[in-house]
């Protein structure tokens, strides 16, 4: 017989009703087991083929002998700064439109439609197509050459589909009661949203984040022909800087020899970004909650 | 030009490069190289380029990937200063001038596990065309061929074509590959593929234990020795291409690339070094 | 008011962006289009761009046939994957547990294709191979493909999950339903609108993926008969050429990036019509 369930946030429920309850439990945990063990799989070859090569020097040093020897600083420097590049210019765009798309326009208005169509199929882009157009409109049409700044702009047209459908989405679904009341204050639209919808939304940005991140740092055909092949430490946004990607590419399949570092470089970007996650995990948490709570 | 002058104002909030502000000693070599092109060749260049700069310190040499053609196109348009592409020159290229740094001999490897010893000429036209399906019919287990070739427009794979005179659409692949490692991985992964690629990488990836044996080619051993004394049939040069007059600084390059000295480098990258 | 008009602004900035992609393909592709003309496209025996425009041939269609097929199987597979690893995540892992799960599905999104696609190399396609030679085909990329946009969907649907309001999960349980069956009648519904997009963004990486199924689908120009069968993807020739591809080779190469991107408008229309359809009925 079912007892009497408690209902608290995120309720789980203690009623099992037998049959596809049980079925539905089994195929998450099933799933989520697979896709565990297959990760588990992965980083294990990783580990076990790159761990050897692994060293504080291979963290602080330039490469040498074609990436065989030495490490990855510059390397490391330089994806950084192409990930800044990316997150700085695209933040601020694709949260404005993603702001526009929620809060300033109808849900079947046409500017909305056609903005939110463009996005879609901008993110089934090639790769390869992007480090081609961006290497034409930044490197060459602009002037920045092989650059870190071209870099992070067309990584920043990559991510932007992601961020600005991630972020419309955390903010459609803040209830409208927010709106109302807001309103019921007196506060501008423009506080409603800043002070607000956008903490209500973290998840929703965060999510954007997360995923945009991730997608630049495995991006590779994009950076090869926009921030380039060369692993000297930048000393400006305008220089040409190797990002890890593509130095995982290099290694691995061009330099003879080179696959244990590869191995090596993909643990620390994987590491990286892992760390990157938390660090946004937890500025999202105590920064715009704190804000959000406070008012 | 303004929407460089909008950029080049970022860069200098960014901040810029000092080292080639300062005053210049006379006669000694300064500027940037920019060099572009084949990626079976940037490493290498990058790895001269690194020694060059530590001999000459006021310079720099940045080396871009993306392929044979783009570094065609790109000394041709004066977007770098130098090209580097992985074969021989065309015809239909005879405005830009090679500078050839390397060889690259090319065997056919199968896995370690495969009894055949060596193939001639006439089996291997046989496998790829499709007419030999089976390894028994060259003398091997029964076991169906899984042939291995090179993606069209890649020189190995014209390399291929003209040494055993076949044209490109007579060739069945049951696999195409783009870089070498990738077909050396696609043979250890497959105990009935045979495929063709870069000696050195082939030599190096076997004698580090990956499941691969390389094949003489008409009774050659496919060493470096042989390509270099040039008794192996198959190489391809791997070239620096100048387009035009070629200001000092590049010719310095290019003649510390071919030097004695760059010798060991051109080795540490499993390529053969040009005779004196 | 300048608010408005700023965030105007900011969207045109990023729906601008494709115009210009697009406007890009197209004036790379001029040459071919004009050299080869768009019915060869189709109509060519093969693909063999190298010998120029008179005598080469350019039929795109297998490697059209092999995109939609990998990146259809992969959506197939990553929609239900992605969905149940974002329920598990949700509803049924303990909460610690689910925390450290999502990290992993977030690490897996960052993984660089090149490592995928090495992996899939050296362990999927030897132990594929084993089964059914050769081992690189249409199976192995959807199996490399559907692990790379597994966390797309994963990762939004999550989000769009945890927006559902607590009360309604409150509701669920004042009526006494199951697990399952909250989720089933209530949440998903729900959830809806974020779960598709997840899968619209999904499926428009699964199309533009080029390195990792370079490395793993055998690229051999030809139409699949069986999941075993090597295929290559739009992507994957574009990127396998593009080094070595002078003139009118490379323009052509040019020709197949705009067809996909044909390929995804007409994905992302129906999509919407589906979606639009089903929302206001």
């Amino acid at each position: 017989m079912p007892e009497a369930p408690h209902a608290r946030h995120g309720a789980r429920t203690r009623v099992v009703r037998g049959g596809s309850d049980r079925a539905a439990t089994i195929v998450m945990w099933g799933i989520a087991l697979l896709i565990t063990a297959v990760f588990a799989w992965i980083l294990g070859d990783l580990i076990r083929h790159g761990l050897p090569h692994l060293s504080w020097g291979f963290l602080t040093q330039a490469p040498s002998d074609a990436g065989r020897a030495g490490g990855i600083a510059p390397i490391l420097v330089s994806t950084m700064l192409i990930l800044g590049v990316c997150l700085v210019v695209s933040a601020p765009i694709g949260v404005g439109t993603a702001i526009l798309l929620s809060e300033f326009s109808a849900r079947g208005g046409w500017y909305a439609r056609l903005v939110r169509r463009s996005l879609d199929v901008l993110a089934g882009v090639p790769s390869i197509v992007f480090g081609l157009f961006g290497n034409t409109l930044f490197s060459i049409y602009l002037g920045m050459g092989f650059s870190i700044l071209s870099g992070g702009l067309t990584l920043a047209c990559m991510v932007l589909p992601i961020l600005i459908r991630s972020t419309e989405a955390g903010l459609r679904d803040v209830p409208d009661d927010y709106r109302k009341a807001g309103a019921a204050l007196g506060l501008s639209q423009q506080a409603v949203i800043w002070r607000i919808l956008l903490p209500a939304a973290a998840p929703g940005l965060l999510v954007g984040l997360v995923l945009g991140t991730g997608r630049a740092l495995a991006e590779t055909a994009a950076l090869l022909f926009t921030s380039g092949y060369v692993d000297r430490m930048p000393e400006s946004l305008l220089d040409s800087g190797r990002a890890l990607s593509v130095h995982i590419y290099d290694l691995a399949m061009n330099v003879p020899g080179g696959t244990g570092r590869a191995y090596a470089s993909a643990l620390v970007l994987i590491v990286l970004l892992a760390l990157i996650n938390l660090v946004t995990a937890w500025l999202a948490e105590h920064w715009l909650h704190r804000r959000i709570t406070r008012t | 030009m303004a929407h460089f002058a909008i950029v080049a104002a970022l860069a200098g909030l960014a901040g810029c490069s000092g080292q080639r502000d300062a005053p210049a000693v006379q006669g000694e070599l300064s500027g940037r190289l920019v060099i572009s092109g084949s990626s079976t060749v940037a490493p290498l260049v990058a790895e001269i380029g690194k020694h060059f700069e530590k001999l000459h310190p006021r310079v720099r040499v940045d080396v871009q990937s993306g392929g044979s053609s783009r570094g065609i196109a790109d000394v041709r348009r004066g977007t770098a200063d130098i090209g580097m592409a992985s074969r021989a020159l065309k015809q239909e290229e005879s405005d830009l001038v090679a500078h050839t740094i390397a060889a690259d001999g090319i065997t056919m490897i199968v896995h370690r596990s495969n009894p055949v010893a060596a193939l001639d000429d006439a089996q291997v036209v046989s496998i790829y065309t499709g007419a030999a399906g089976n390894w028994s019919a060259v003398g091997g287990k029964d076991a169906p061929i899984t042939v291995v070739s090179k993606a069209e427009g890649r020189s190995t794979l014209e390399l291929f074509l003209s040494h055993f005179k076949l044209a490109a659409n007579e060739v069945r692949p049951g696999i195409v590959i783009g870089d070498n490692l990738q077909g050396i991985l696609t043979v250890a992964g497959d105990p009935n593929a045979i495929a063709y690629v870069s000696i050195g990488t082939a030599r190096f990836e076997a004698s580090s234990g990956r499941a691969i044996k390389l094949l003489p080619m008409n009774g050659v051993a496919p060493t470096v020795a042989s390509v270099r004394d040039g008794s192996f049939p198959l190489s391809r040069p791997l070239n620096l291409l100048t387009h035009g007059p070629v200001a000092p600084l590049q010719q310095a390059f290019i003649d510390y690339a071919r030097s004695v000295a760059m010798r060991p480098v051109v080795e540490a990258l499993y390529f053969v070094p040009i005779a004196p | 008011m300048t608010l408005l008009w700023a965030l105007r602004f900011l969207a045109a900035m990023a729906a601008g962006i494709i115009v210009l992609v697009v406007g890009f393909l197209i004036v790379e592709s001029i040459p071919a289009l004009r050299s080869v003309g768009l019915l060869r496209f189709i109509n060519d025996p093969g693909w063999h761009p190298a010998a120029g425009a008179l005598h080469g041939e350019f039929n795109l269609g297998p490697m059209l046939v092999g995109t939609l097929a990998a990146a259809g199987g992969a959506v197939l597979l990553a929609t239900p994957l992605g969905l149940g690893s974002a329920l598990f995540s949700r509803f049924y892992a303990p909460a610690t547990a689910g925390r450290w799960y999502r990290r992993l599905v977030e690490v897996l999104a960052g993984i660089p294709s090149v490592v995928y696609g090495f992996w899939g190399l050296v362990v999927l396609a030897p132990l594929i191979g084993q089964w059914q030679p050769p081992g690189q085909s249409l199976l192995t990329g959807t199996l490399i493909l559907t692990l790379m946009i597994l966390p797309t969907v994963a990762l939004l649907s999550e989000a769009s999950l945890r927006s559902v309001p607590a009360s309604y999960l409150r509701g669920t349980a004042a009526l006494g339903l199951s697990r399952w069956a909250s989720i089933h009648g209530v949440v998903l519904p729900a959830a809806r609108g974020g779960i598709l997009t997840s899968i619209l963004l999904a499926t428009g990486r699964a199309l533009g993926e080029t390195m990792a199924l370079l490395m793993v689908t055998g690229n051999v120009v030809q139409v699949p008969r069986s999941m075993f069968d090597p295929v290559r993807m739009l992507t994957s020739n574009i990127a396998l050429e593009l080094g070595y591809a002078m003139d009118n080779h490379r323009s052509a190469l040019f020709v197949s990036g705009l067809i996909l991107m044909a390929l995804i408008a007409a994905l992302v229309a129906m999509a919407e019509w589906i979606s639009d359809e089903r929302l206001h009925a």
